[in-house]
């Protein structure tokens, strides 16, 4: 069986691949997302941030022979209080600034933590095992599902619709949306704003943590790995608009199977396609596909 | 002109014509002066304009390429295949500004930045680039088919007066009445836009200037060192052009004059040293930058000396 010309085996395999990358998409831009709407700063080192996650898990095993549950566990903690302690030095003096000096700030912040990490892992890849009880493929009958791929992407949903929850359906994500909107009134309600601020961005940078563990066993883990998706996310975020959240989701895992469809059948387009729809997304609405602001 | 730019210019004029007597490596004043006017022309759009474009290597780049592959695949002499670079990098402004202006602010770095790595991997995979060895052995040539530019001590005046037109022509697009236009809509869009001004049409004009002129940098740039590679078209290259006008002063005349010769200079006196430590101290230097020094070099000074003139974008 073949789909325009291309067997079905090899069709879903990419479409899977395509999902996986856009889980990460998705993550990535949603915590971006998060810490756009309370800070105001775009967060240049997110990339850099979701390298840090896979290259815990790796040390984590290597060092100190902790498996992928752990570092799952470890390292959104470890990474997220490295944020926290980033935005309390460093990006709290530059709040009341325009806006590009946070992009400033951070870009210079991942050109610190990729160089640090290129000094002491080098440019080649580390490999990085599927934890056991996802390793091999279950046969669906029309084709085969390796296990840890369809781990990936439930487990990222499984995040990205729970911070949905939080956000949209608790008193916490209230105050949230609250302190996006007018930081000054929650505060004059007696909510900590500084703290919340602080939390938000170290929750943030934890979900690019958990997608950098996560990624770990399905690429090489590199000291590049970061920059080079990073630019990807800005082009998914730039097409979904950072307005709505579970238009992120949607919007990073459909450029993740375009972008396997794309590896399918016109192999040279799929590191491009992304941008180009970008550049389509702003002829026919600027604003974004969910954006609304102007 | 005021007395104290009179006096700026006085003295890069002056310096710059005893250069080459001075004992001064001449390749790296030549590479350094090119990123001066690479800096200076994406001055003119973050300084000037307002617009911080993180995707300039891809002007800077693909001017580049265009010089080293029409003078090196079809003998063009070299002023022709500068003049060739230029229309190719203000085509490729023009097609990204059009796209870029469409949205405001953070978005608008992050739509350049997007789309200048489109051209990376466009670079990268297409059959006239090279690839990853790039294209090695561009002749100089001779200029005007008579000045043999193999002569160090006449290309570094090529490239000195190259670097002087275009410094001059940022001036005076600054202080002429489309550049005060270009203020009034860094300091409120929607003010300038209510007074009756094209706001789009002012923004891509400067955005085709200032890649055309980023473009001529990197004409030069691949002239004087005979090659180009993909190294010029990367993100990072677009985040040392940042660096260069942040660290010089943006929206200083010459601050990006100042920055880039910095910058240049550190990386040749590190390069050896500390190897990917570079990197890291590019980025911290970022870091110290934006927290503590948002006024740069120039900036800093202009304020000692109590000139309130040149403002900066703070």
């Amino acid at each position: 069986m073949e789909i325009f010309g291309v067997p079905i085996q090899a069709f879903l395999g990419q479409l899977l691949l395509g999902l996986v990358n856009g889980s990460f998409y998705a993550m990535l831009s949603l915590g971006l997302a998060v810490i756009f709407g309370l800070l105001n700063i775009i967060n240049f080192s997110h990339g850099a941030l979701y390298m840090m996650g896979a290259y815990v898990a790796y040390l984590a095993l290597d060092l100190l022979g902790l498996g992928f549950w752990w570092s799952l566990a470890l390292a959104p903690l470890i990474v997220g209080g490295f944020g926290i302690i980033i935005e309390r030095l460093l990006m709290r003096w530059i709040y009341k600034l325009d806006h590009l000096y946070g992009l400033l700030l951070t870009f210079g912040l991942a050109l610190i933590i990729e160089g640090v990490y290129r000094y002491f892992f080098g440019v080649s890849g580390q490999p990085y095992p599927v934890p056991d009880a996802l390793r091999g493929a279950t046969d669906l009958g029309f084709m085969i599902l390796p296990n840890y791929r369809a781990f990936v992407v439930l487990a990222s949903l499984i995040v990205c619709l729970g911070t949905w929850y939080v956000i949209e359906r608790t008193r916490l994500g209230a105050y949230l949306r609250a302190g996006t909107e007018n930081p000054q009134l929650v505060q004059a309600f007696g909510v900590n704003v500084p703290l919340m601020v602080t939390l938000t961005y170290g929750f943030g940078v934890a979900l690019a943590a958990i997608g950098g563990v996560l990624a770990a066993p399905v690429i090489q883990i590199n000291p590049l790995m970061g920059s080079n998706i990073i630019i990807v996310v800005f082009a998914v975020v730039v097409i979904g608009g950072m307005g709505s959240i579970l238009g992120s989701i949607l919007t990073g895992l459909g450029l993740g199977v375009i972008e396997g469809l794309a590896k399918v059948y016109y192999a040279e387009a799929s590191s491009t396609v992304v941008f180009v729809i970008m550049a389509i997304v702003l002829i026919v609405r600027p604003a974004g596909l969910f954006g609304t602001e102007k | 002109m005021n007395n104290k730019t009179a006096v700026g210019f006085a003295i890069l004029i002056l310096l710059g014509l005893i250069a080459p007597y001075t004992g001064a490596y001449p390749i790296f004043l030549m590479k350094a002066l090119c990123f001066a006017l690479f800096a200076c022309a994406f001055n003119l759009l973050l300084g000037f304009t307002g617009l911080l474009s993180f995707g300039h290597a891809a002007f800077f780049g693909t001017a580049g390429y265009a010089a080293a592959y029409s003078i090196k695949a079809w003998g063009f002499p070299p002023e022709i295949g500068i003049l060739f670079a230029v229309a190719v990098a203000a085509l490729l402004g023009w097609v990204i500004g059009s796209l870029a202006i469409r949205r405001q602010g953070i978005y608008f770095a992050m739509i350049t930045l997007a789309l200048a790595q489109m051209i990376y991997f466009f670079c990268l995979q297409a059959k006239f680039t090279g690839a990853e060895d790039g294209l090695q052995g561009v002749p100089r040539g001779k200029l005007f088919g008579f000045l043999d530019l193999e002569n160090d001590v006449t290309m570094y005046y090529l490239v000195f007066a190259i670097f002087m037109i275009g410094f001059l022509l940022i001036y005076r697009t600054v202080h002429s009445p489309f550049g005060q236009v270009l203020k009034a809509i860094r300091e409120n869009e929607a003010r300038a836009l209510s007074l009756g001004y094209d706001v789009d049409k002012h923004k891509l004009l400067a955005f085709v200037l200032s890649t055309a002129l980023s473009g001529m940098a990197g004409a030069t740039k691949t002239i004087v060192l005979g090659f180009e590679t993909l190294t010029d078209v990367n993100w990072p290259q677009s985040g040392e052009v940042v660096l260069m006008t942040l660290i010089g002063g943006i929206g200083t005349i010459f601050g990006p004059v100042v920055g880039a010769f910095f910058i240049v200079t550190l990386e040749n006196e590190l390069a050896d040293k500390v190897g990917s430590w570079v990197q890291v101290i590019m980025g911290a230097i970022f870091v110290i930058c934006v927290l503590a020094f948002r006024r740069g070099i120039v900036g800093e000074l202009a304020a000692l000396f109590g000139r309130k003139k040149d403002r900066v974008a703070d």
